[in-house]
């Protein structure tokens, strides 16, 4: 699905990414962990190709695509969705047209017509019931005036709707109490399947216990210090950040 | 889509008026310039009774006194008067009963603009009276119109066939003194609509004309006349739109509306004039005076969307008369490249309890500049009297300028007003927003500009908004901000 090779990135002529290595396969789930600072964000908006970072080395491919050639929204319609850890405010639209809109442009991206209202409203019905969303909250601006839990609900059911083949999940569960979690994790839950894939980036070990992954990667200083199992999440957990930082200083 | 302000500066220019064309049908146009024997010879060839002419050379005579105002927040070359040809009429002139008969050169007109009178006729309850040039060329909806009393035709046919409507109403809102504008279309105006709704009479359909300017180098001075009866209602839209010229093409329409007493008047305008090319050549000016008077208990709403123009100045107002009466302005006004809008609105309360509502929304892009100026007045009679002013610009790019001017002159201590007005630019991080859910940056841009207007939009009729969230989207084609 997703392959990194040898990333470097920088933001204002400052290194942030410094080599990442990373091969994700379809079905599969990959957390990132990592401190703050470590890269983490950067690594996801440069995935989704937001221009702020420059790549400086390396490449990203995405079912054998290369990422550099495409701009975000044909990233988007390839099958790649963010959900942000800050969704922006778009006051007077709501939530039902900014799905209806991006589901339709990407649709149009696949020279698909626009998708029939009647079939829209069941899907959308579907996945809300899926998240607890009611539909008071679908006519409301989007995030405008939203708590953390709805911002996130309302991005994990973006995600929903379009079906994505490659999620990034940046700091879903910052914000969340635990209640929100639940529903957001489970619906992740539910959208996966073997022909997905998701990466879960998070600083807390917390996220993990309702989204396991296959897969854990801790990212410092701009490179994967350590790879592992779920089982890794843990030792996360229990050990801290500094013994992370301990690894790396020993140049592991 | 790439956001960097280098490509917004590129993309700004990549903006093409798109209904510049132009169609060559036969005109009948007077010599240019402007003297009495002109107001005298548009007035005969136009077969009018002497009360107008001398109605018309008594406003020519004060306009000879006036100067063209300066206020505006505007730049732009002064017209040449005496340059203009102050009357152009499409030759084949008579007026047809079925599509077949119309010039196929107009029909084709239409059908660039997407509104083909085909259509607009499908369009349920829409009566359309189409004034190309200045000449009515084509009615319909006449007899249902007809059967309930209402009167809907070209001022003209008014002068000839109403004249005592006519002569009762004509310049009583706006008098010939009002303005330079005004004053140079009360002498000069070639045609126009009228419209009569009788006592207690609800228009069963939206009222609608479309105009268009036509002729190269005409200025266009078109006379509007809504006479709503009491406890009678009409909503009467009007849109526009006009080929690509070199030169600048006046326009400086006086449109008055009366609402007796329990009447309700809603005017929706939508329009679109050529706005000059990516330089800031050519394109419309249009010195527009709208203004309307509400007696007791009656209701006068204004929505616009402005898109078009290079230059504009227009302030459709309410004077509320009548104790209880109510007054709204609700506008969408939009530039980019050079365009400039100097647009608002006036209020004022004369009677007891009147209560008024302006809602403003401005964008601007390119290198345009954007003006609200809007003045709110309270008469010393006027206990109890209220306003609400909200004032919302969003800008695009860092070459762009928005302005608000709001005036408030309150003469009685009972009156309740308010003012609120918001600056808010597009934000890199919202295009962002919208690319990574696979949007483009010139969709996102749409749907951005359409959530920031969606209060006035939602104040248009069905079959308008549609085409009025078409126009924004088009006005801003390109326009990264």
């Amino acid at each position: 699905m997703l392959t990194i090779e040898n990333l470097h990135a920088e933001v204002d002529g400052k290194a942030i990414l410094k080599g990442i290595d990373l091969d994700v396969k379809a079905g599969e789930i990959h957390a990132i962990m990592g401190p703050n600072g470590s890269g983490k964000s950067t690594l996801s908006s440069l995935i989704a190709g937001n221009e702020d970072y420059e790549v400086t080395k390396g490449e990203m491919l995405l079912k054998g695509k290369n990422l550099a050639e495409l701009d975000a929204e044909e990233r988007a319609h390839e099958g790649i969705f963010l959900s942000f850890q800050y969704p922006v405010e778009i006051p007077g639209v709501s939530v039902t047209n900014f799905i209806k809109t991006a589901i339709n442009a990407n649709r149009k991206a696949q020279g698909l017509e626009d998708m029939p209202a009647s079939e829209l409203l069941k899907k959308i019905r579907e996945k809300a019931k899926l998240l607890d969303i009611d539909s008071k909250f679908l006519s409301r601006s989007l995030n405008e005036g939203f708590s953390g839990g709805e911002k996130k609900r309302n991005e994990i059911f973006q995600m929903a709707m379009l079906e994505p083949s490659l999620s990034i999940l940046d700091e879903t569960d910052s914000g969340l109490d635990i209640d929100a979690l639940k529903i957001v994790a489970n619906g992740v839950n539910k959208l996966k399947s073997k022909n997905n894939a998701t990466i879960v980036i998070t600083h807390y070990q917390r996220l993990l216990d309702y989204i396991v992954p296959d897969f854990v990667h801790v990212l410092f200083d701009g490179k994967i210090v350590k790879s592992g199992t779920k089982e890794l999440a843990h030792e996360l957990e229990a050990k801290g950040y500094d013994w992370i930082k301990e690894l790396a200083s020993h140049g592991i | 889509m790439a956001y960097t302000e280098e490509e917004l500066k590129k993309e700004l220019e990549t903006k093409e008026y798109e209904y510049g064309f132009y169609t060559d049908i036969d005109s009948d146009t007077f010599p240019s310039g402007l003297n009495k024997d002109i107001v005298k010879a548009i007035s005969k060839k136009k077969g009018e009774p002497e009360w107008m002419t001398d109605w018309r050379l008594k406003a020519f005579e004060s306009w000879s006194e006036m100067t063209e105002p300066e206020w505006a927040n505007v730049n732009y070359k002064k017209p040449d008067l005496q340059a203009i040809s102050y009357y152009s009429a499409p030759k084949s002139k008579p007026k047809y009963d079925s599509l077949d008969q119309v010039d196929p050169e107009l029909l084709k007109t239409f059908e660039k603009l997407g509104i083909s009178i085909e259509e607009q006729k499908k369009l349920s309850g829409v009566a359309v009276d189409i004034v190309m040039d200045s000449v009515s060329v084509a009615t319909t909806f006449k007899k249902t119109l007809a059967e309930k009393g209402i009167i809907f035709c070209s001022i003209s046919e008014a002068i000839k066939e109403h004249p005592e409507l006519v002569k009762k109403y004509i310049g009583s809102v706006i008098p010939p003194k009002d303005n330079y504008y005004a004053g140079l279309n009360s002498a000069v105006f070639t045609d126009g609509s009228f419209c009569y709704i009788p006592k207690g009479v609800r228009c069963p359909m939206e009222l609608s004309t479309y105009f268009r300017i036509n002729q190269a180098g005409t200025g266009q001075f078109e006379r509007t006349l809504v006479i709503a009866d009491q406890g009678s209602y009409v909503s009467y839209l009007e849109g526009c739109t006009a080929p690509s010229r070199d030169e600048n093409q006046l326009h400086a329409a006086v449109v008055e509306l009366i609402a007796l007493d329990d009447a309700e008047i809603k005017y929706s305008t939508v329009q679109n004039w050529f706005p000059g090319d990516k330089e800031g050549k050519g394109g419309v000016f249009n010195f527009v005076t709208k203004r309307g008077i509400c007696h007791e208990r009656s209701k006068i709403s204004w929505t616009q969307v402005e898109t078009g123009s290079a230059v504009t100045w227009k302030y459709p107002s309410c004077i509320l008369k009548g104790n209880n009466s109510v007054g709204e302005f609700y506008s969408i006004a939009v530039t980019n490249n050079y365009q400039q809008a100097d647009t608002g609105t006036k209020m004022i309360h004369l009677g007891k309890n009147t209560r008024s509502t302006i809602i403003s929304k401005g964008i601007s892009a390119g290198k345009s500049q954007n003006s609200y100026r809007g003045l709110v007045q309270v008469g010393a009679r006027a206990k109890n009297a209220r306003n609400f002013s909200q004032c919302d610009s969003l800008l695009m790019g860092n070459e762009c300028g928005a302005h608000t001017f709001p005036y408030i002159e309150a003469k009685n201590n009972s009156a309740q007003i308010e003012h609120e007005a918001t600056t808010s630019k597009i934000g890199e991080d919202q295009i962002f927003y919208c690319n990574q859910r696979g949007i483009d940056t010139e969709k996102a841009i749409a749907l951005i500009v359409n959530g920031f207007s969606k209060e006035v939009l939602n104040k248009l009729p069905m079959e308008f908004a549609v085409e009025a969230q078409k126009l924004l989207e088009i006005s801003l084609e390109g326009s990264v901000g």
